[in-house]
């Protein structure tokens, strides 16, 4: 890995996407161009369909650009294949979804125990006893995600986001399906943990007041970006 | 008025259609149309292969007596008919039939002896060829005097070939021709033992008819049906006892029952093929009906009223049927060939063209399935709330469990009373089917909730494919059912049917008598004593054998119309072989009463064999009377005595104290148990002694087993369609899951897991339903065969951990390799789902 280029986590280098439909060619994203340093925040902002989930997809190499490219810790992200990508967010990367995205399937330890599995940690299922007390579930272990409030289902995410410790946290609207109040004690939680591990942390919203809480902002309308503010970080 | 209804009609029509095609495009109807294809073509290839059999018996039924008239009897005095027809403008001819032994260069071998006169067959043709491979020509002659013609089989047997001399009895004969068609011998469906037809001029110089040898006469007699009714009339009350008339009318009552029960049975074995592809058709209907709710609801917004709703999909569904069941009759065809085929060298009676009439059949499946499987989740979309076009958490209220469970019992017994028509046995094979398929159920749960207790201690894959059988434990329990319901019949057809006949012939001794010498005449038994005795046997016995007919019973005639029970009827009508003996046999053993001493010598006394004694209602101290030789004679019951049939050692159901029936001619027999070595000599016994007939136990049993390997593999080729419906419950359910397991796959990789990794929960997924599913059969299968030994055969069945292995391995092969086919399009869905469906 590059020494000089390390400060800078994840970079966006004139990010383009397109979809073909059957009326033509749809650009989702243009021209994107944005960096992010190691163990800040950036939020992205945007309207409904701005392109702000495409753009966290791609960051996250979920998806590959149709122009541009993704620079993750170093590495150009065009240059892999999906089992490549699929390594380096094992290694790199913990994601929080909207929707929680817990599997149904396993319980509430078993849930976090997958990436660290995925990322062959030593001891899965201690880690993941570990970092679900130290979220508020010591006692809900082996609860079924439909046994728990959507507030518990959030937590086990993040706890499931951060078993791994990864250097990158996405996050696409964290708090969206959650009342205001347990919004406001996963988004405390969040970014606790995310000033402990010194996490960077990316997220897409459409909520204001969140996006204060991050030390950057980006605001996307229509697939570009729009007076790019930068808020000069502590680093 | 008619005009709007024409249109509204049409709008059905042509709406329906367009359903059907965009659903069929959007891949919604596969497994629908699978299951009904597969139920349809499993029934219709039953269907058509029985309706074959039948109408080849029937249209064929004066070819199976080889007249249109024949008097039976097991007594040479029926010969006289032949005079007395031959004055009429009938044509007659005769046959008679018996077992014996014909020898070649070395060994002898058991043969069905049918010796013809000139005319025979009155009806139906021979056919004959020079090589047993050559086409085959008919004829109208019989073999010439000194010639016989035989089964292609028997020169096989006797490893010689046409134009080679042979002895049959006291005669030598030159095999001039190979006999490839007998039109009366089809009605026995299987032969045991090769045909030898020779010409009835050379009987008597075979010297074979000796006194009480067992022989059938046949009287056959054609003509045109009113002279052949003329004659027939005259016949009553000249019919001596034990004379029998059977004509193309009255048929043959005991094949009809067989073939009834081979229907029946292959009904029913396709019948589970049709059950399994209702459950496969109810699960995916499901899925169909949560896609559908959408469109409904749009119809609804539109202005379509609820029963237009109703009518548009079930006209859908009703085309879909039809269409499956169209592909599902041509390859109900093609099956029912292979069935054929498979039997061809088995069946004696020639099969007609298939028939239409099976169609019929298979369509009413088709529809029957589809309507009763699949409506009743599909009459939920009737109630779809139109606000459900603005609010997609609107939910419809669902179908009614029991309404459904109503219906699939309905169609069930509907089905089931097609093939089997009587209510009675519908309702006991259906509680059979239920209580087995509830056992079956409660046993896959248990070892899917057992299973699931391993996940702490598993890796990540296999903890993966063990939560998704236990998340859906009632989706995992009916595959694994389905599944292994299929795997068990064929593992009960193949290995345990083989390891069931291997059982039972280790537990006979190994010294259990392989030879059976039949037909010796009195004046023979010393002669064969001594010979068995040079040849180091020890201890052969013989028996004596005087045939007689049970007339009364306690003073009260013994008629077959008395009794309801079937072998009752037999019993009664057959001749009795009354045996005399001194002391009782070793492995007989007394039930009731005493065995006589020396001072009963000489009095009409009899020891029943106690299974006879029940059939027939007898006890000790009834009597008896027999009709030996135009004599009737009383006896007294005894005693009663229980036989193991199955030693191999001669019994009998009658015994007699000495001293009684030695003034009767009496037929004597032995079995004993030859080393190969000793078989060498058997050649010398039959040119000894040519009326005496050898019966090789092995040979027989060869043929027995070779008769029930074919039968079985046409069965197991039945089944096999059982395994294919249990493949589509596991698609159906695949498909029913198909969402989730997509979004699943998309959160591993978003998670960072590598294609391998998904692609080995998958397998351990597979592998462990699989395993499941086999282990079910092999563990059901077993039970099966020890109940089945234990309880109906009646010896120690040997545990075979064998057929649990091969029920596991074959469990975990099939199902892994068709599950990874089936799912492995989610592996490749892009991880960018996860975060769309947060999108909103």
């Amino acid at each position: 890995m590059n020494e000089s280029s390390s400060r800078v986590f994840v970079e966006a280098r004139h990010l383009g996407k397109q979809v073909h439909t059957r009326d033509g060619v749809l650009t989702l994203l243009h021209d994107i161009n944005f960096g992010v340093e190691a163990g800040t925040s950036l939020a992205i902002l945007g309207a409904s369909g701005s392109g702000k989930t495409t753009l966290l997809g791609l960051l996250a190499g979920l998806d590959l650009p149709s122009e541009g490219e993704v620079i993750l810790d170093g590495y150009g992200l065009n240059a892999f294949d999906e089992d490549g990508r699929a390594q380096l967010r094992a290694e790199r990367v913990g994601f929080v979804f909207q929707n929680f995205q817990l599997l149904p399937g396993l319980t509430a330890v078993e849930n976090v125990m997958l990436p660290l599995e995925l990322a062959r940690a030593d001891q899965p299922r201690q880690m993941a006893e570990e970092i679900l007390g130290r979220v508020g579930l010591g006692r809900r272990f082996d609860h079924y995600p439909n046994q728990l409030s959507g507030g518990e289902q959030q937590r086990c995410a993040i706890a499931r986001a951060f078993a791994t410790q990864p250097r990158c946290l996405f996050a696409d609207e964290p708090t969206g399906n959650l009342d205001s109040e347990t919004g406001r004690r996963i988004i405390e939680l969040l970014f606790e943990l995310n000033a402990e591990q010194g996490t960077t942390l990316i997220m897409a919203t459409h909520d204001p007041h969140l996006s204060q809480l991050c030390q950057q902002r980006l605001y996307l309308d229509a697939g570009r970006l729009i007076e790019p503010e930068a808020i000069a970080g502590h680093g | 008025m008619a005009e709007r209804r024409l249109h509204n009609l049409a709008f059905l029509w042509i709406n329906s259609w367009r359903m059907l095609w965009r659903d069929w495009r959007a891949n919604e109807l596969g497994i629908l149309a699978l299951g009904l294809v597969i139920a349809v073509t499993s029934i219709t290839a039953v269907g058509f292969f029985t309706d074959r059999i039948e109408r080849g018996l029937q249209e064929q039924s004066a070819e199976l007596l080889g007249g249109d008239l024949v008097i039976k009897s097991r007594n040479a005095a029926v010969l006289r008919y032949v005079d007395a027809v031959k004055e009429s403008p009938l044509d007659v001819a005769t046959t008679t039939q018996f077992r014996s032994v014909v020898l070649g260069e070395a060994q002898p071998h058991l043969v069905e002896v049918k010796a013809v006169s000139k005319n025979y067959p009155l009806r139906g043709t021979l056919r004959i060829s020079e090589t047993p491979f050559a086409g085959d020509t008919p004829t109208r002659a019989i073999p010439a005097p000194g010639d016989i013609w035989v089964d292609a089989r028997l020169l096989y047997l006797l490893n010689t070939e046409v134009g080679q001399t042979v002895s049959l009895g006291e005669k030598r004969f030159t095999l001039r021709k190979i006999l490839r068609y007998e039109p009366d011998r089809a009605g026995d469906l299987f032969s045991m033992a090769p045909r030898v037809l020779m010409n009835r001029d050379d009987l008597a110089a075979t010297g074979l008819l000796g006194q009480g040898s067992r022989v059938t006469y046949r009287v056959l007699i054609a003509g045109a049906p009113e002279s052949v009714e003329a004659y027939r009339s005259t016949l009553k009350g000249t019919l001596q006892p034990g004379e029998q008339i059977q004509s193309v009318e009255e048929g043959r009552p005991e094949l009809g029952t067989a073939l009834e029960r081979a229907r029946q049975f292959l009904g029913l074995a396709a019948l589970i093929s049709v059950l399994l592809a209702g459950v496969a058709i109810a699960t995916v209907a499901y899925r169909f009906t949560r896609r559908h709710l959408d469109t409904s609801a749009m119809l609804r917004c539109l202005g379509t009223t609820q029963t237009v709703i109703i009518r548009l999909f079930t006209l859908e569904m009703l085309w879909l049927a039809l269409l499956a069941s169209t592909l599902g009759c041509l390859l109900g065809l093609l099956t029912q060939q292979v069935i054929a085929q498979l039997l061809d060298q088995l069946l004696l009676v020639r099969l007609p063209a298939p028939s239409a009439r099976p169609l019929l059949l298979g369509y009413a499946t088709g529809i029957v399935l589809l309507l009763g499987f699949a409506m009743p989740p599909l009459l939920a979309l009737r109630r779809v709330p139109p606000l459900r076009v603005l609010r997609k958490d609107i939910a419809t209220p669902p179908v009614s469990n029991s309404l459904l469970y109503l219906a699939v019992l309905l169609c069930m017994a509907l089905l089931l009373y097609w093939q089997i028509g009587n209510v009675r046995l519908v309702s006991l094979v259906l509680a059979g089917m239920l209580g087995t398929l509830a056992l079956l159920a409660v046993v896959a749960y248990g070892m899917i909730r057992l299973l699931n207790r391993l996940r702490t201690r598993v890796g990540m894959a296999w903890r993966f494919g063990l939560s998704n059988l236990s998340r859906r434990p009632v989706t995992s329990m009916i595959q694994v059912v389905a599944f292994g319901l299929g795997l068990m019949v064929l593992l009960l057809l193949s290995t345990v049917r083989s390891d069931l006949l291997a059982n039972w012939q280790n537990s006979l001794p190994p010294d259990a008598p392989n030879h059976f010498v039949i037909n010796v005449q009195p004046d023979q038994v010393d002669g064969i004593r001594q010979f068995f005795s040079q040849l180091g046997v020890e201890n052969s016995r013989l028996y004596p054998m005087v045939r007689a007919r049970l007339v009364e019973i306690n003073g009260e005639p013994a008629r077959a119309d008395d009794y309801e029970d079937d072998r009752a009827r037999r019993m009664i009508t057959r001749e009795f072989n009354l045996s005399w003996a001194e002391v009782m046999q070793q492995d007989n053993t007394l039930i009731e009463g005493r065995w006589w001493t020396q001072e009963d010598h000489g009095k009409p006394l009899l020891s029943l064999e106690a299974g006879l004694a029940e059939t027939l209602g007898l006890a000790v101290g009834d009597v008896v009377s027999f009709n030996i030789n135009g004599t009737v004679t009383d006896f007294t019951v005894r005693n009663l005595r229980s036989v193991e049939w199955d030693s191999f050692n001669i019994n009998f159901f009658t015994v007699v104290p000495p001293g009684v029936l030695e003034q009767w001619p009496a037929n004597w027999l032995t079995s004993v148990y030859l080393e190969s070595e000793q078989r060498r000599h058997l050649a010398e016994l039959v040119r000894t002694y040519p009326n005496v007939t050898l019966i090789d136990v092995e040979t027989l049993m060869q043929r027995v087993r070779q008769i029930m390997d074919r039968v079985s593999l046409a069965v197991e080729f039945i089944f096999l369609f059982t395994i294919l419906a249990g493949l589509a419950v596991l698609y159906a359910a695949i498909q029913a899951n198909q969402d989730e397991r997509r979004f699943e796959n998309a959160v591993l990789r978003t998670l960072g897991a590598k294609k391998q990794t998904l692609l080995l929960g998958l397998v351990a997924e597979f592998v462990l339903l699989g395993a499941l599913a086999g282990l079910l059969a092999g563990l059901s299968a077993t039970s099966l065969a020890w109940l089945l030994a234990e309880r109906v055969f009646e010896f120690d069945y040997q545990f075979d951990p064998g057929v649990i292995l091969l029920g596991l391995v074959s469990g975990i092969v099939i199902v892994t390799i068709a599950g990874v086919l089936g799912t492995r399009r989610v592996l490749t869905h892009p991880p960018m789902e996860t975060l769309r469906e947060g999108a909103g």
